[in-house]
């Protein structure tokens, strides 16, 4: 498993071209073509603040107006999130021909869904930013530094868990479809739409749980909130726990490896 | 011996899974406790691809892997390749290895060729640089320079196979592998290949190449295995080899013909006796002609048997020159057709026929006794009919014989329809249905040389 860690840092190129590739096809032969990784976010922001704003007025507290801006801080980090996942779980099944015929370091394929996912979120940032200056959030220096540090928490979280799925499904195709609804009822059970702070003491213990909740929170208080970060004791136990998530996942992948070009 | 090894595969044993539901959970966790998922099964859930397997490539020599579908041959070069392990057994190979064994594998059908290219060799494990050098020589070899940078999509899939044939060969690996792509492109693109493979056999490069094409085994290869259900059969010499492997098929393609005719025949052969040919064919009208002009419908009529019985046709055996009955023959071979005939009671009106059809169901020769004015005298009791045929002059291919025993005016006493294949094999594939006995000569100012191996 270490060495083969260790190799993964020689296919970087191969990684790289890869994702690069994945952005270049995704919008190949659209009119707007490369302009959906903006318009896409903004999209779906739109639907969710007319929902809740419009629809369901006043189902949230005044702490989260602008609503707008509250959604869009956990909104862009899910999709991030909740994309990779989706597609990790099918990509060495859809990759089988390279799994199968050519010597082809298997990881590759779901860690440049993760990147190339990453690589839209990025794409996201600049509209968010705008969003952030229209709505005069009250950004701090000593906030704004930890930003990469919850990029690369989730970062690694995100590819823990694609490793380990993209190898599950592998042998239980059944996977694809739990995980299409789970990660529905995950996304509700996270603070996206309704602030942190409206759970009840019990459901927050829960919510505590849910990993992809101290994220949330921390791009929250780092975009949104004013005063300090103080989720920070949150986020690196989170950081740590990624870490041994990642290591976990690549143990399985690397576990169930020479069964993929059999399995596909 | 200083030549150093260039792939040693030693005891190599892979076994599949066969497809099971079932058990699926148990292996999947023993998979993640033992890392494997072979163990914990029982022998009726698994199939072993290769047995036992050994072989040594030398370096700098060219391999072939020779076989029936299905004898491993694939799995082999897998293995070799790195892209699935051995269940048992260890294969080491030196150096870089280029496996050519689906040409294109990465390609992404959206991006232009030129992307790809580049992506393709940087898995085939090239560097951004390394792809930029050899660049315009791919494209020059792949004959795409007016369509790189078009999506791929758009490609032929002539043009698909080419582009993948020539980024995979220009990775300029120690150890090549090619699964049986020399089919990719038209006369001139497989020259090109040739050429290049005799180019790395000149530069000193290994290749291992897994084919149906035994005549490249033979022109190319310095040795050969020979893999038949998943075990070496034999290695060594590639004429030996191949000419070994050549018996076996004609054997087992015999066996095949044997069981397919015997099952015909036992279906028919039971039938009691009729009139008429079963698709309704006059009675009185066909069998007299059979050679000459027979009407349109006995040549179409569907393989079976007819007839009274009066006389009956026991058994028809063809039979080669090791005087043995068999159903496959060379071309100019001397073949005897030999029928047991029984006459139920004494007959003097009867004329024994013979008809001999291609597989489009094409008459290629037809005779009776009658048209070579032999006029039947008495017949009575079990007797033998013999056809002696000096040289079998056809060329390649599947045959089929109607034999029957008639009286003059056509009555079928009984006729056998289309229930007697024999295969046709020969060195020579020209084209045709008959080959005269024929030999070229050229004067002096004319000079050719020979090609065969």
């Amino acid at each position: 498993m270490w060495h083969n860690l260790r190799h993964l840092v020689r296919y970087r190129g191969l990684v790289q071209s890869l994702v690069v590739r994945e952005l270049k096809a995704r919008y190949r032969g659209s009119v707007l073509g490369f302009f959906w990784s903006f318009i896409n976010p903004l999209l779906l922001l739109l639907v969710y603040t007319f929902v809740f704003s419009v629809v369901l007025p006043g189902t949230h507290a005044p702490e989260i107006e602008p609503y707008a801006l509250f959604l869009f801080c956990g909104l862009l980090p899910w999709t991030w999130f909740s994309s990779s996942l989706n597609e990790s779980a099918g990509v060495l099944i859809s990759g089988g021909n390279l799994i199968k015929k050519v010597l082809f370091p298997a990881e590759v394929l779901p860690i440049v869904t993760v990147l190339a996912n990453m690589v839209h979120f990025f794409f996201g940032l600049p509209i968010l930013a705008l969003f952030l200056v229209y709505y005069d959030a009250p950004l701090q220096l000593s906030e704004l530094v930890w930003f990469p540090v919850v990029v690369l928490v989730q970062l690694l979280l995100t590819l823990g868990f694609g490793l380990f799925l993209s190898a599950l499904t592998v042998h239980f195709r059944d996977i694809r479809d739990i995980l299409s609804n789970l990660l529905t009822f995950w996304f509700f059970a996270t603070p996206i739409i309704y602030p942190m702070t409206m759970a009840p003491g019990m459901g927050k213990t829960l919510l505590n749980l849910n990993p992809f909740t101290h994220l949330a929170v921390s791009y929250q208080e780092i975009l949104f909130y004013d005063g300090n970060f103080g989720h920070w004791k949150w986020l690196l136990a989170l950081g740590a726990a990624s870490v041994v998530l990642f290591l976990a996942g690549y143990f399985i992948f690397d576990r169930l490896r020479d069964s993929f070009a059999e399995e596909v | 011996m200083a030549v150093p090894t260039a792939i040693d595969a030693r005891e190599v044993t892979k076994v599949y899974r066969r497809y099971s539901h079932r058990r699926q959970f148990a292996t999947l966790k023993s998979a993640l406790l033992s890392g494997t998922m072979i163990r914990d099964l029982r022998p009726d859930e698994t199939f072993a691809a290769l047995r036992n397997v050994s072989f040594q490539v030398p370096k700098g020599s060219t391999y072939g892997i020779i076989g029936r579908n299905g004898s491993g041959k694939s799995t082999a070069l897998k293995l070799v390749a790195g892209i699935s392990k051995p269940t048992s057994g260890t294969i080491d190979v030196q150096g870089r290895i280029s496996a050519l064994i689906e040409l294109g594998a990465g390609f992404h059908p959206e991006i232009s060729g030129r992307e790809n290219v580049f992506i393709n060799g940087i898995m085939l494990g090239l560097s951004k640089k390394e792809v930029q050098r050899r660049f315009s020589e791919i494209v020059e070899f792949a004959e795409l320079e007016d369509f790189i940078d078009a999506p791929v999509k758009t490609y032929s899939s002539g043009m698909y196979m080419r582009l993948g044939f020539a980024v995979a060969i220009h990775v300029d690996p120690d150890v090549l592998l090619v699964d049986e792509v020399l089919a990719v492109g038209d006369e001139g693109f497989t020259h090109k290949c040739l050429d290049k493979f005799a180019e790395f056999r000149r530069r000193g490069k290994t290749i291992l190449l897994v084919t149906h094409s035994l005549g490249l085994v033979e022109r190319f290869c310095d040795e050969v295995l020979w893999l038949d259900a998943g075990e070496a059969r034999a290695h060594g010499d590639p004429r030996r080899v191949v000419g070994a492997y050549i018996t076996s098929v004609e054997k087992a393609e015999e066996r095949q013909l044997a069981a397919a005719d015997a099952r015909v025949r036992e279906a028919v052969l039971q039938a009691p006796p009729t009139a008429a040919p079963p698709d309704g064919a006059a009675a009185s009208a066909p069998d007299e002609d059979v050679a000459s002009d027979a009407p349109a419908d006995m040549f179409q009529a569907d393989p079976g048997r007819w007839g009274s019985r009066e006389i009956e046709i026991l058994g028809v055996d063809l039979i080669g020159e090791d005087d043995r009955p068999s159903q496959v023959f060379h071309t100019g071979e001397r073949v005897t057709v030999k029928m047991q005939v029984r006459a139920n009671r004494p007959a003097t009106d009867f004329v024994f026929g013979f008809g001999l059809f291609n597989a489009d169901g094409l008459c290629c020769y037809g005779t009776n006794t009658a048209i070579e004015e032999l006029a039947g005298e008495h017949i009575e009791g079990d007797g033998e009919v013999t056809l002696h045929i000096d040289s079998l002059d056809l060329t390649e291919g599947t045959y089929k014989l109607d034999v029957a025993v008639h009286r003059l005016d056509g009555y079928p006493y009984d006729y056998h329809r289309l229930l007697y294949t024999f295969r046709v094999k020969s060195r020579v594939k020209d084209v045709g249905l008959y080959r005269p006995p024929h030999r070229w000569s050229f004067t002096p100012n004319i000079r050719l040389r020979t090609t065969a191996i």
